[in-house]
């Protein structure tokens, strides 16, 4: 009896979460691929099994097509201007010749953007990106533009114009990190390698970089990941338009769903995208493994 | 190292370099946001006025009075309050539960649960949004509270369980083993001893899953359909659906929107970035 008891105690704490993970992961997951594989659910009383028919659908679908390279441009370009701008930040707080309040200071202003919500950054920027509005005023000023820009609903810029917003919303994540790991790395190595006679570019790029490799793979994998599924931004800046020039994956799957009322496209949809997180979760898992030995 | 300049010089072209760069960083980082504020003090007519100006001539609390005192709009306010505390508290003790399990207990199927814990951080909310959809109907669960509770969970509880069995596991066994020495249950040890020494952990989590209920826009939109349910960013969505646009009523609904985490980060701020780095870094 005592035996049963201790071996269930575990369990017992553990009841909560496993019940609740349930519900809200293990049984949607399985829902989400039956949906993928019937002819249209919830809107069809009796749907029938359909096999594989809605993922060639999807796949062979313009709109998904142009919507995943959107969403790649859109996820490598904020991976990638995320890290360089998170690390210049990083190394600018991290430099002997500041005082503590200034480093301070500094941080907590670089650390803003992170504060607010993606709803507040999108309308922010609308208002800021309007034709009329700031940017431009400032652009203008400095002699860089002769006539308003339509930042948001031109084709050509509308997608470059979100992926900006996207890089300024979530550098700070990358700063912090990086600036705890580089508080982290010992000051011995650097002092052997000016000995040996480095030079500051190599001292950044054999030491600094090597030693914050570990974290910048988690990172940019778990950025990835969350970029790849950013919604609310789009939604609220372009809506996916002008005429499709920022339609993500995230977009087209919601308005296929809640829009268009195609419960089993959605559905397929939403599986490929779910496969592809679990593609890019597997190297982040593979890593940390590495890591641990 | 070359010699060219004198050492005391060099020093002071670096430093004023590097200050050049910290101000410039500044203004791009803060720019945006002091924009925002100056434009929640301006009147309407006054948003695209040229040339631009931070202070205008009309400057003053109008808006904020306007906005606070409409009760659809101060009812977004309560509802985000509402529901992101309620998704705090019972974030803390399911995951307080669960890392006290993690963290000192072996049993069977450990690994594949831990594994199936981190990996639900890489689900994407829309995929789970389908099926959320049908269940949250079909449980008659549609336009409550209860909904958004619910489903804010599946983000916050897989980072609220690493973190604490990460925190209990830098915890001595020896503290709860004392108590239960003593004849006190395991949750005795759990409650008395290592939750009161494991605050700056609880703070930490409770900060950073209180600020991704208070963030989150996509299943209140889509769980929610009347007014009297809706939490700010959705509320803040509504006023831009409207033919015209008050600009600066959106401005002061983003501030006000922004000022329980922005609180929360200058106050907390050692524990805001102890939750934000823990994820990378620890890995």
């Amino acid at each position: 009896m005592q035996k049963v008891i201790r071996k269930s105690t575990p369990f017992l704490y553990l009841s909560p979460t496993i019940l609740l993970l349930t519900i809200l992961s293990l049984i949607p997951i399985a829902m989400v691929f039956t949906y993928s594989l019937m002819d249209n659910v919830v809107m069809n009383r009796n749907p029938v099994f359909v096999g594989i028919a809605n993922y060639v659908e999807i796949l062979t679908n313009s709109v998904f097509q142009q919507a995943f390279s959107n969403t790649m441009y859109f996820t490598v370009m904020s991976v990638v201007f995320h890290l360089i701008l998170g690390l210049s930040f990083a190394m600018l707080l991290n430099a002997r010749m500041l005082s503590p309040i200034v480093k301070a200071f500094f941080r907590t202003i670089y650390i803003l953007p992170w504060v607010f919500t993606a709803t507040i950054i999108a309308i922010l920027w609308r208002l800021m990106l309007n034709p009329n509005g700031v940017v431009n005023y400032l652009l203008a000023t400095v002699g860089l533009i002769d006539s308003p820009v339509e930042w948001l609903s031109s084709r050509q810029l509308a997608l470059h114009s979100v992926t900006f917003i996207n890089i300024w919303a979530g550098y700070p994540f990358y700063m912090v990190s990086l600036l705890a790991g580089l508080q982290g790395i010992p000051e011995e190595l650097y002092e052997a390698g000016t000995i040996d006679g480095a030079d500051r570019r190599q001292l950044f790029w054999y030491i600094t970089i090597p030693q914050l490799k570990p974290i910048i793979v988690s990172l940019a994998m778990l950025d990835f990941i969350w970029t790849m599924h950013q919604f609310t931004l789009i939604w609220m800046t372009t809506g996916g338009g002008p005429i499709r020039a920022t339609e993500m994956l995230s977009t087209y799957t919601y308005k296929l769903a809640f829009s268009s009322y195609q419960f089993s496209h959605a559905s397929a949809s939403a599986f490929i995208i779910l496969a592809l997180s679990a593609f890019v979760a597997l190297f982040y898992v593979r890593q940390q493994r590495a890591t641990d030995e | 190292m070359n010699n060219t300049l004198s050492k005391p010089v060099k020093s002071g072209v670096t430093r004023a370099l590097l200050l050049l760069a910290l101000l410039a960083g500044a203004l791009y980082a803060g720019f945006p946001v002091l924009w925002m504020i100056s434009s929640s003090f301006k009147s309407n007519t006054e948003i695209f006025a040229y040339p631009p100006r931070l202070i205008t001539d009309s400057f003053s609390l109008r808006t904020y009075a306007s906005v606070l005192s409409n009760p659809e709009k101060v009812r977004f306010f309560l509802n985000s309050y509402l529901v992101s505390i309620l998704v705090t508290i019972c974030t803390l003790i399911v995951g307080v539960f669960a890392g006290y399990s993690f963290s000192r207990y072996n049993f069977r199927f450990k690994k594949p649960l831990n594994m199936i814990i981190i990996s639900i951080q890489a689900v994407p909310p829309i995929t789970l949004l389908i099926p959320y959809f049908s269940l949250i109907v079909a449980l008659q669960l549609y336009n409550t509270y209860t909904a958004l509770v619910l489903t804010y969970m599946v983000f916050t509880l897989s980072y609220a369980i690493i973190m604490m069995t990460g925190y209990f596991n830098t915890l001595p066994r020896e503290l709860d083993e004392a108590v239960m020495i003593d004849g006190g249950s395991s949750l005795v040890a759990l409650w008395r001893v290592l939750v009161p020494i494991s605050l700056p952990g609880i703070v930490s989590v409770g900060v950073y899953t209180f600020m991704i209920a208070w963030n989150e826009f996509l299943f209140a939109l889509t769980l929610t359909k009347t007014n009297d349910m809706r939490t700010v960013p959705v509320g803040i969505q509504l006023l831009m659906g409207q033919h015209s646009y008050e600009w600066n009523e959106m401005m002061a609904m983003s501030v006000l929107g922004s000022l329980p985490v922005l609180l929360l980060f200058l106050f907390f701020q050692r524990y805001f970035i102890a939750g934000m780095t823990a994820g990378s870094v620890k890995g």
